[in-house]
């Protein structure tokens, strides 16, 4: 070891000594060389994997998003020209112009943001209350909870591009369930479930709801099994009805899993891209920001720039409930 | 690069002598081809075929295409079939990464879009010994944008309006030559409690076709073509006749379109609750086949005339073939393989399993051919020129905003919506095309 590093630690030791720094850098001091490897090893693999598959993309992303390309060739750091036909204009640095574009001429890029945004309303208001109610339906052990808890947990276990495919025999216009049972088949008057704008949304988060629903469902059992039964006694001693119990004792306990059902719902809703491109590529009411990343970085002529570019957005809007929540659990980390 | 690339095909294709040996396992070559030895012919070596012939139909004919290629060449071939959609999604990163010798790929400017940035070589020399087998069209479709040839052609369809020939002799209808009495027909058949015309967008490509049919009869083929590349602007007042056209026949189509698949819609017309439908003959027809209905009652006529100037000389008609990789391994045997693909008798190999395409030799003799197929090769015959339709003879990204614009608009054919989808489609034109 140098002589620097000496002296740091002596300095550091003499600034704070009341301060718990210079003790933890004592422990690590006291560790072997093979210690030191074995650290080195366990966090350096997990870090080279992080920068690898996490960060290199993430930045790699944003870079792409200030350039137009096709995905042939190479990148050169020369401007765009103006007034040139793409095919020549390839691999140029292109300014902001991906996000301007997406903002005033990409007819797709506003529905997709209200749609993602309407996606995540509709899993915090129905689906995540929805599968609370079933959780504790079922927690109350009524006749038959095992077999509800099964169909409940049945769509869980598909794949949402099954869950699709499943729905398309209930929404076809034509040939499928619905509209033969309430006799809408024909020409005139079959209600177009995932073809008309206005209604195929909604259609689709019926089939997400369904699917989430159970996923909540399973996360709140977990949650209720683990609540301390002497705190329901004790609510029960004390004259509280079943509502109240829920509310003012067995709820507030649940809190870990509140969290880790508000974080899986925005996630889901935020990463919802399987059923629509299931059922329409995602076009026509069913745009959606990672749909429309994949519609222009997936394909035959590829506008990577443009899709990174919505990447980029689709980032930045994750960020938010993550930063929130990343905030959350640290202050509570510092207060205890 | 690209001049590079050109100026040595052009070489290849004066020194000639040297690649005629490839075909005939009697001489040998001296070009060097990393697959087969430097001193022995083609023969015995073998050559690595992408394929997205992934349906099971296609998937045996092409098998039955492959074997008669080996027997003729004596190549062997290696075929690696990928389904349809991922084979064209990965199309950029599989020519770029490791791709097959060759490769199964579409006509127009699909094919000339990856010839222009030097992912596929020129088969100029395997032109010269094929192209007697074709005519000039089937060559310029074939053609890249620097004027050489990049592809050969295998097959064809035509997009046409398909009917039931029991349903029209039942309700005594006649063929629709003229506009006037294609809406006629179409109001006679709703008056007799039929679906005029099925439709289904919801794969959104469906309705391209009635774009570009409307647009050839109406403005011409090079006006289409014209469009397809930008050269006019889609606020033209042109395009806005093409959506008055659509606009009147909507209300005649089936509604609820861009919620149905065309299988679907083919359903109806094979139940004979629509009266006709547009589209290729490689669904309808194929449909009619994969459901066991009666392919025989099924009949087609080709889209009315609108503008008299034009009359009914143009159409879609999709051709498909093959390409050789730039990074081909094994370029001698694969320009063998092509050689034999592109003739007469590999068409006719081909075609044997195939109740809905046509083959586009000259010529071609194919005795398995069905009253659709014999049809089918005399109307594309008799067009003056076919496009290939919109997400072939366009940039796929202008046609991908197309598909959402013309679900809009059949959603709301108004004048108003008219105006304002022509404004973002030229707007997204820009964004493509030109900055």
């Amino acid at each position: 070891m140098s002589s620097t590093s000496h002296a740091d630690t002596a300095a550091a030791a003499q600034d704070g000594a009341t301060a718990p720094v210079p003790r933890r850098r004592r422990g690590v001091r006291r560790l072997s060389l093979r210690d030191r490897i074995v650290v080195a090893v366990l966090l350096g693999i997990p870090l080279l994997l992080d920068l690898a598959f996490v960060w290199f993309p993430a930045i790699g992303t944003a870079l792409l998003s200030f350039t137009k390309w096709n995905g042939v060739g190479s990148l050169h750091t020369q401007t765009c020209k103006p007034n040139v036909p793409s095919i020549l204009n390839n691999g140029c640095w292109y300014g902001v112009q991906n996000y301007h574009q997406a903002a005033t001429i990409y007819p797709e890029f506003w529905p997709a943001v209200r749609h993602n945004l309407i996606w995540l309303a509709v899993f915090v208001v129905i689906a995540t209350p929805l599968g609370m109610l079933f959780a504790v339906l079922i927690d109350r052990g009524i006749r038959g909870s095992r077999m509800y808890q099964s169909i409940l947990f049945l769509p869980v276990m598909l794949s949402l591009a099954l869950v699709g495919i499943i729905w398309e025999f209930m929404y076809s216009q034509n040939y499928g369930l619905i509209n033969t049972v309430i006799g809408h088949t024909s020409d005139s008057n079959a209600i177009d479930w995932l073809g008309n704008p206005h209604l195929n949304l909604w259609s689709v988060l019926v089939e997400a709801t369904w699917r989430q629903s159970g996923y909540v469902m399973v996360l709140y059992l977990a949650g209720l099994k683990a609540v301390d039964p002497t705190l329901r006694e004790a609510a029960t001693v004390d004259g509280a009805n079943a509502w109240q119990t829920f509310w003012r004792v067995v709820f507030p306990v649940m809190k870990p899993i509140n969290i880790v059902v508000m974080v899986v719902t925005v996630i889901e809703s935020l990463r919802a891209f399987d059923l629509v491109y299931i059922t329409n590529k995602g076009i026509n009411g069913l745009e959606l920001l990672s749909v429309l990343v994949t519609s222009n970085i997936v394909g035959e002529t590829q506008r990577v720039g443009f899709g990174s570019a919505l990447g980029v957005v689709l980032l930045v809007i994750s960020l938010v409930p993550i930063s929130v929540f990343l905030y959350q659990t640290f202050r509570r980390e510092e207060a205890s | 690069m690209l001049r590079g690339v050109a100026g040595a095909a052009g070489l290849a294709a004066v020194s000639g002598g040297l690649l005629t040996a490839c075909s005939s396992d009697s001489d040998s070559s001296d070009k060097k081809s990393g697959g087969s030895s430097s001193t022995g012919s083609v023969a015995g070596s073998t050559v690595t075929f992408g394929s997205n012939y992934s349906d099971p139909a296609a998937k045996t004919a092409f098998a039955a295409l492959t074997t008669a290629a080996t027997a003729s060449s004596q190549v062997k071939v290696t075929v690696n079939t990928v389904d349809h959609n991922t084979f064209q999604d990965n199309i950029t990163s599989y020519l770029q990464g490791t791709p097959d010798d060759l490769f199964t790929w579409f006509a127009g400017y699909r094919m000339q879009y990856f010839a222009a940035q030097g992912l596929a070589q020129p088969l100029d020399d395997v032109w010269e010994k094929i192209g007697g087998n074709f005519g000039p069209a089937a060559k310029k479709l074939s053609t890249g944008l620097d004027g050489h040839q990049y592809l050969v052609p295998l097959y064809n369809y035509p997009w046409v309006v398909f009917y039931n020939k029991s349903e029209f002799a039942k309700h005594h209808y006649t063929v629709p030559t003229t506009w006037d009495e294609y809406i006629a027909l179409a109001k006679q058949m709703k008056t007799d409690g039929l679906i005029p015309l099925a439709f289904a967008d919801k794969d959104g490509w469906p309705a391209l076709g009635t774009f570009d049919i409307l647009n050839m009869r109406i403005n011409g083929y090079d006006y289409h073509m014209q469009l397809m590349t930008h050269k006019i602007p889609w606020t033209d007042a042109g395009v806005a006749t093409v959506f008055q056209h659509w606009a009147e026949l909507l209300p005649y189509a089936q509604s609820g379109a861009n919620g149905r698949i065309w299988q679907d819609a083919a359903k109806t017309l094979e139940s004979k609750q629509a009266g006709m439908m547009f589209q290729g003959t490689n669904q309808v027809a194929a449909q009619y086949v994969t459901d066991k209905a009666n392919l025989d009652d099924l009949d087609f006529f080709t889209f009315p005339t609108v503008n008299p100037k034009w009359g009914q000389d143009y159409m879609d008609a999709p051709t498909d073939g093959f390409m050789l990789s730039k990074k081909a391994k094994n370029t001698d045997a694969a320009k063998a393989i092509l050689e034999y693909i592109g003739s007469g008798p590999a068409e006719a190999e081909y075609l044997k399993t195939d109740q809905w395409d046509v083959g586009l030799a000259n010529g071609l003799q194919v005795p398995t051919y069905n009253a659709i197929q014999k049809k089918s090769v005399t109307e594309i015959g008799k067009c003056k020129a076919v496009a290939q339709f919109m997400d072939r003879d366009s940039d796929p990204a202008m046609a991908k905003a197309m598909i959402s614009i013309l679900q809009k608009f059949i959603d709301d054919p108004s004048t108003g919506n008219i105006a304002s989808l022509q404004k973002s489609a030229e707007q997204q034109a820009k964004a493509i095309y030109t900055s």
